[in-house]
């Protein structure tokens, strides 16, 4: 129709696609700065992604993966594509869905009915895990006891503690949430590893994409972490535990990942965490955003930079001992989410939280300012919370 | 002018939970064009309810936020200086939630 030719000129310029010259562009790639049409753009998102899968090793034949599904759109889009490369050139992979239940209403229901959505249109078996199986708390429990502040500590750790055995899981399921949480993808983890040991998984996959990687380095930089940034850029990990994670999207756009849920129509749900909005990853990654509008290029190199980091062999690393209590891996007597879970069953929500201010009972007097900066400065690498 | 605009990832939160609005636009003063510019600045001001920084930065989107006219990425057509008409489809996509 003349119209809407007209309109499309107007829109795309009268340039062709930088790839087919046939047909219209409909989006300019921020890793490229091409401009591609729709059905490029298709292949070229799936064939990268592919080729992030192949060239890392990601799976092998026969494997039972669980795909880490909040509902939200990494997970979708990682169901979906996962699920379409698996056919195409045949993977040989028992695919499922695996979601998390932490105990949010209203946030959570109704991303799990779009994960239950998710199940029938890409035909992948569901499986769900909650917080109140595993711990026998759920967030809305743990809110009321701790009020709203250090929820995304909670969130994160018990995520990142499902798995009695790995280190850093790294769910699929992103919640969808204003908070950007990689660590609660990473409490949403520790929930899969449990939740996989029980249901004989051999890999975890996760919607982790380019974006919320480089955030996750500035993050640890920001906060002197040597530890997690030595592991956050590792397309897998957990190798060593029962449970292996891998992230297919980690030099994926965000930007591509909603282009590509936009144009395929892919049901995704998107809300805001009640509990998170002034989490501290929300800086790292309004920093991102400005800087990928300058320079898009900037996600890829913060993630090189990430790889490419090296300890100086003089820098004390945490060493890893196993937790007292539970047995998980953990750098202290009790890992984090024991010490966190002893809190909130003491009604002592504030244990495990900051910085230590003396003993538990409160004896501050040693902690008076001057001895702050020096604190600080013998402060264990890692350790150090906001 | 009549336009469509669409709200995703989010977005509809700030304008009563409706994701697709059916609006009127008039042109700016001593103006026969109106672009994305006008357009934003119009949507803050009558479709947006609350938390306004959520959506808008100074001049222009929040970095994050997708701008697609015509289901075309507005990067390809000039970003703030793309023209609108009559009956075009204006949508806004929030990425900067969970996955």
């Amino acid at each position: 129709m003349e119209a809407s030719e007209a309109k499309s000129k107007r829109a795309g310029g009268s340039r062709l696609c930088c790839i087919c010259n046939k047909r219209r562009p409909v989006l300019k790639r921020p890793k490229t700065l091409q401009q591609i049409c729709r059905e490029c753009f298709y292949e070229v998102f799936e064939e990268e992604i592919h080729q992030v899968i192949v060239q890392n090793r990601l799976f092998k034949s026969g494997e039972r993966v669980a795909i880490g599904a909040s509902g939200g759109k990494d997970s979708t889009v990682l169901a979906y594509v996962l699920s379409e490369l698996n056919r195409r050139h045949n993977y040989g992979l028992d695919l499922f869905l695996l979601s998390i239940d932490e105990g949010i209403t209203g946030y959570r229901d109704d991303s799990l009915e779009t994960v239950k959505r998710n199940e029938v249109q890409y035909g992948l078996p569901l499986q769900i895990v909650s917080y109140k199986d595993l711990y026998g708390w759920t967030m809305d429990d743990i809110v009321k006891m701790i009020g709203l502040k250090n929820n995304c500590t909670f969130c994160g750790v018990f995520r990142r503690q499902v798995s009695k055995h790995s280190l850093f899981t790294q769910t699929f399921i992103i919640p969808i949430i204003f908070c950007f949480m990689i660590s609660s993808l990473i409490d949403f983890l520790k929930a899969l590893d449990r939740g996989a040991t029980l249901l004989k998984v051999d890999k975890l996959v996760t919607g982790h994409n380019a974006d919320d990687i480089a955030e996750t380095v500035l993050l640890n930089i920001l906060r002197g972490d040597i530890a997690r940034l030595s592991r956050c850029t590792s397309i897998t990990t957990g190798e060593d535990g029962p449970i292996p994670r891998c992230k297919p999207f980690k030099y994926t756009y965000e930007k591509e990942i909603v282009m590509y849920a936009y144009f395929k129509k892919l049901d995704y749900f998107s809300t805001e965490c009640i509990y998170s909005p002034n989490a501290y990853r929300g800086f790292a990654r309004e920093f991102i955003k400005d800087l990928e509008r300058l320079r898009p290029r900037a996600i890829l190199d913060i993630i090189k930079s990430g790889e490419d980091f090296r300890i100086a062999t003089t820098t004390k690393m945490p060493e890893q001992g196993t937790c007292e209590r539970c047995g998980y891996i953990s750098s202290q007597k009790w890992c984090k989410a024991c010490v966190l879970l002893e809190g909130l069953n003491r009604g002592l929500p504030k244990m495990g939280i900051g910085r230590p201010r003396g003993s538990v009972n409160g004896d501050n007097k040693h902690t008076k300012a001057g001895s702050t900066a020096k604190s600080i400065e013998s402060k264990q690498c890692g350790s150090l919370d906001f | 002018m009549q336009l469509t605009l669409e709200f995703g990832g989010g977005l509809e939160l700030l304008c009563d939970s409706i994701k697709i609005h059916k609006v009127n636009i008039n042109f700016p003063n001593e103006s026969d064009i109106l672009t994305v510019k006008d357009l934003l600045s119009w949507v803050r001001t009558n479709l947006i309810k609350e938390r306004p920084e959520m959506f808008m930065k100074g001049d222009t989107v929040r970095p994050g936020v997708l701008v697609l006219v015509n289901d075309c990425d507005w990067e390809l057509s000039g970003q703030l200086d793309t023209t609108l008409e009559d009956k075009d489809v204006v949508v806004f996509i929030s990425t900067l939630h969970g996955g």
